[in-house]
């Protein structure tokens, strides 16, 4: 064994009410009337529908193909019918809806072609893809996809692998009856994992109060030879939680804004492990998971269920009581109450709980706080929640960042203890929003001040440009007047016929004679703007084209100014 | 339906903390009445109703809901606290406008429960020896058994205060007599007057100290306060008597007359642990108890009032948002950084 264990400030011990749903073994939760799958079951992107309405389906048939590496398949929990594919509520607390396949089974539950696999003769990627593909995700409750996690790192050396089997919310047994009953397909997943991230060592950390789970644990442990070493830690909430119980089985503290690994460590719940050696060994994808259905009911007990079955269906099993008003999915300390009872169970369900006001008196109204302390001394991440709540609640998000918001796990510790009875952990949820909102906004405003500082800048150098034009142009004009002086000069009898008109005409008329200049400076103008083969013309050039000019006006050929027309018209 | 997690909560509540206060106040409350004088009771109920109507009128003002607030115990704890740092004997009104102006002013005007900077009834306290000083200043004689009657009608102002009735405090008769006399009286000659001193502390005084003791340590057992600043107070005050009672013994008396005599005890364990005015961090706590320990001596000893343990924690509650800013702890993961 080890020689001793750390521990982690705070923690609450609340009742743990797991002796209600461990008396009985799993049981198969049977066909519900239908499925309702969402695509969205993961961290990371969305899977998109690869079957339509109306498709056969078989029994772990891919219906949702992983989107981007961070993401997980989707597959048909049972045989049937793809009755739509159309957006329905989640279980999520926002009661939001999100795109589902609804089938209806056919009663037969006929599988795929199972391709069941010797990892150890794959490359390790793809042993990573096959977990992908079958829909493998952290089953603890944060479904990130395990292939993710299982790329071993190239700089730290990866020192423990640690599976948490700690199971700490009140209520939940699923863990505890998965090791009690198939440990020994926990262990073969573990090895999985070992042998993808190559760790010294591997330590299994089960909470003290499970010593059933513990016990068969190390018996299969024993009988499969691994040199995994399984460790009882005391029960207190949250020792469940990933950090805490890294902290507990190597005395490591990972930051919040560290992973894991960064420290050499990695962190997989048991009930991942057995899905992944399900995926690889016997080539069954994730269907189904085991859910502890308890709380106000007659028979709480843990169900083996398939994903998409509703709630209400599954809680009928266990024989509710009447008075039952509620489902809530997850722990007492961090669960929530479902929107709608009908909402499907997903990868993310580990526990119902019938809730009723007995099991769960409502709350007494919220007082003001009086700073006694209680939920310092309680978190697990040694923060000061009593000075967050005060600056949350003035949102002064600001200041709520520097006590280290984005620290908090959001265990419930705090409001746990609170003698003021203030929801602390919504007013952490609700500055976290803010804070994430506000920077969003900030960033759209920022990308907007980059485009209109960089439209200016475009602007003002345009202007400059435009500026410099003129600025050459009107040289151009000067030179060109020059020019045309010495032309007129010089080819005084090449066109005889215009330029004397012309000085005719500005003598009987002075205006037309300032018509005719200005023409001849809008003309100049559009010369001196016109290509750059006009740019470096010598003098003789521009004599030769006021000569050729002034022919083409004489013939009354293309562009004749207007002057020349008025004075053809006399 | 809406109902946030976490559905389970622990068993506490407000008026738990306060009550728990109140019952571990009863041993030195005891000791008191027995040894000191009956009168601390009527006090007792003066100050408590003079609280609660004073706490409902202001509730009412601030239109909030009175069964709620008037239920948490804060106003009784306070109530109190204002009862047994004032002299048994002082008049009823006195003892009323202390905890009026400790509720209106100390409390609500800075907005209510969990808003005061200030401990409330250190407020009154400091209030009232300015304004009434003479009246702050009579203690009864413990070595006179007056009857509850003749007490009842010294509080109510029927019958005529008495001179004879009141004496020098344990740490009055030191510091006075010390002042006088500089050279020729020495502080062992002086404990031996059996009429003002006891065993190891004021007459009568050193048991109520040691009940206010008793109750400090089942509020630590109870977890309703950590250990952090009675210890840090006790120690400070036992630090810098101890000090200068090993420099001169003849002219200083020793810590353990300190911890047992005044407000010491009471201050360190019921008033200085007020979480709403006090230090909320385990070092702030031991800088705030260690400074409010610090200062009663320096103020009880060199100064001008017969305790000090009133205004060496109003002067701490001052430095309380400084100290809470430099001693925050570091969080999970942190601990590595400078």
């Amino acid at each position: 064994m080890l020689a001793s264990l750390f521990r982690f400030k705070g923690g609450v011990k609340p009742p743990t009410h797991k002796a209600e749903s461990t008396g009985r073994p799993i049981a198969p939760a049977p066909l519900p009337s239908r499925l309702v799958v969402p695509l969205h079951q993961s961290i990371g992107g969305t899977p998109k529908p690869v079957v339509a309405a109306g498709d056969r389906v078989l029994k772990g048939q891919l219906i949702g193909e992983a989107d981007g590496w961070i993401s997980a398949a989707v597959h048909a929990p049972t045989s049937g019918t793809v009755r739509e594919i159309a957006m329905h509520v989640q279980p999520h607390p926002s009661g939001l809806d999100a795109l589902c396949v609804v089938i209806e089974p056919d009663g037969k539950d006929e599988w795929i072609e199972r391709q069941p696999v010797d990892y150890r003769l794959l490359p390790p990627e793809e042993v990573r893809e096959r977990l992908q593909q079958a829909g493998v995700v952290g089953l603890g409750g944060a479904v990130f996809p395990t292939h993710g996690k299982l790329n071993p790192s190239k700089t730290v050396p990866m020192e423990e692998l640690v599976i948490n089997g700690a199971e700490c919310e009140p209520f939940i047994t699923c863990d505890d009856l998965l090791m009690r009953e198939r440990a020994e397909e926990v262990v073969r997943g573990i090895a999985i994992f070992r042998d993808l991230l190559q760790p010294n060592k591997v330590l299994i950390g089960i909470e003290d109060n499970k010593p059933e789970a513990a016990a068969a644990m190390r018996a299969a442990v024993d009988a499969l030879g691994e040199p995994f070493f399984v460790i009882q830690v005391p029960t207190l909430y949250p020792a469940g939680g990933a950090k805490q119980l890294i902290r507990v089985l190597t005395g490591k503290e990972v930051p919040a804004a560290k992973r894991s690994t960064d420290l050499g460590v990695q962190c997989f719940n048991v009930a991942t492990a057995y899905t992944a050696w399900r995926a690889i060994a016997h080539g069954e994808p994730v269907v189904s998971r085991l859910v502890t259905v308890t709380g106000n009911v007659h028979e709480p007990r843990n169900y083996e269920v398939l994903i998409g079955t509703p709630m209400d269906e599954l809680l009928k099993l266990a024989t509710p009581h009447p008075d039952t008003d509620g489902i809530i999915m997850g722990g007492p300390m961090m669960g929530f109450l479902v929107p709608d009872i009908h909402v499907p169970v997903v990868k993310a369900t580990n526990c119902l709980i019938a809730h009723n006001d007995r099991l769960f008196p409502p709350k007494a109204p919220e007082m003001p706080c009086i700073r006694c302390g209680s939920c310092a001394e309680a978190c697990p991440h040694e923060l000061q929640p009593f000075e967050m709540y005060w600056f949350a609640r003035a949102k002064n998000f600001g200041k709520t960042q520097e006590y280290a918001i984005f620290d908090c796990i959001e265990c419930g510790c705090c409001s746990y203890v609170c003698p003021s009875r203030i929801p602390l952990v919504q007013y952490f949820r609700f500055a976290k929003s803010e804070i994430w909102a506000r920077e969003r906004e900030k960033n759209a405003a920022d990308g907007a001040k980059d485009r209109f500082e960089f439209k200016q800048f475009r602007e003002d150098r345009e202007k400059a440009e435009k500026a410099e034009k003129l600025a050459k142009a009107a040289a151009a004009q000067a030179a060109k007047k020059a020019a045309e002086a010495a032309a007129a000069a010089a080819a005084g009898d090449a066109a005889p016929a215009t330029e004397a008109p012309v000085a005719v005409g500005a003598a009987e008329d002075p205006k037309k004679a300032a018509v005719a200049a200005a023409m001849a400076r809008a003309k100049a103008q559009r010369e001196a703007a016109q290509p750059k083969n006009m740019d470096a013309v010598t003098h003789e050039q521009e004599r030769e084209m006021a000569a050729i000019d002034a022919r083409r006006e004489a013939a009354g050929i293309a562009d004749a100014p207007p002057a020349a027309a008025e004075k053809k018209a006399d | 339906m809406f109902a946030p997690a976490p559905f389970l909560l622990k068993d506490a509540s407000v008026s738990r903390v306060m009550t728990q206060v109140c019952l571990a106040l009863v041993p030195g409350i005891a000791a008191y009445a027995w040894l000191v004088g009956p009168a601390i009771l009527v006090q007792l109920a003066i100050a408590s109703l003079a609280a609660l109507v004073a706490e409902a009128a202001m509730l009412k003002v601030r239109g909030k809901p009175l069964a709620l607030f008037l239920s948490d115990g804060s106003a009784l704890v306070t109530a109190w606290l204002i009862a047994l740092t004032f002299p048994p004997l002082a008049p009823w009104w006195l003892v009323v406008t202390g905890t009026v102006f400790a509720i209106v002013v100390a409390k609500h005007l800075y907005g209510g429960l969990g808003q005061n900077p200030f401990n409330p009834a250190m407020v009154a306290f400091a209030v009232c020896i300015v304004s009434f000083p003479a009246l702050m200043s009579q203690w009864p004689s413990v070595g006179l058994q007056v009857p509850l009657r003749e007490q009842l009608d010294i509080i109510l102002g029927l019958a005529p205060r008495l001179d004879a009735l009141t004496g020098a405090t344990p740490l009055d008769a030191l510091k006075t007599a010390l002042k006088l006399d500089e050279s020729s009286v020495d502080v062992a000659h002086l404990l031996a007057n059996q009429d003002i001193f006891g065993n190891f502390a004021g007459r009568g005084w050193e048991w109520v100290a040691a009940g206010y003791l008793v109750g400090g340590l089942w509020l630590w057992q109870r977890k309703v306060i950590s250990w952090h600043v009675p210890v840090a107070f006790a120690a400070a005050l036992a630090a810098i008597s101890g000090a200068l009672w090993v420099y001169n013994p003849a002219h200083f008396a020793s810590p353990l007359f300190h911890l047992f005599s005044g407000g010491a005890m009471l201050g360190a364990f019921f008033i200085a642990t007020d979480p709403v005015s006090g230090s909320t961090t385990p070092r702030g706590k031991l800088i705030f108890g260690a400074g409010a320990g610090l200062l009663a001596y320096l103020i009880r000893v060199f100064g001008g009032y017969p305790d000090g343990v009133a205004f060496a924690v109003l002067l701490m509650n001052l430095c309380v948002p400084l100290i809470d800013l430099l001693t925050q702890p570091r969080i999970f993961g942190m601990k590595d950084k400078p």
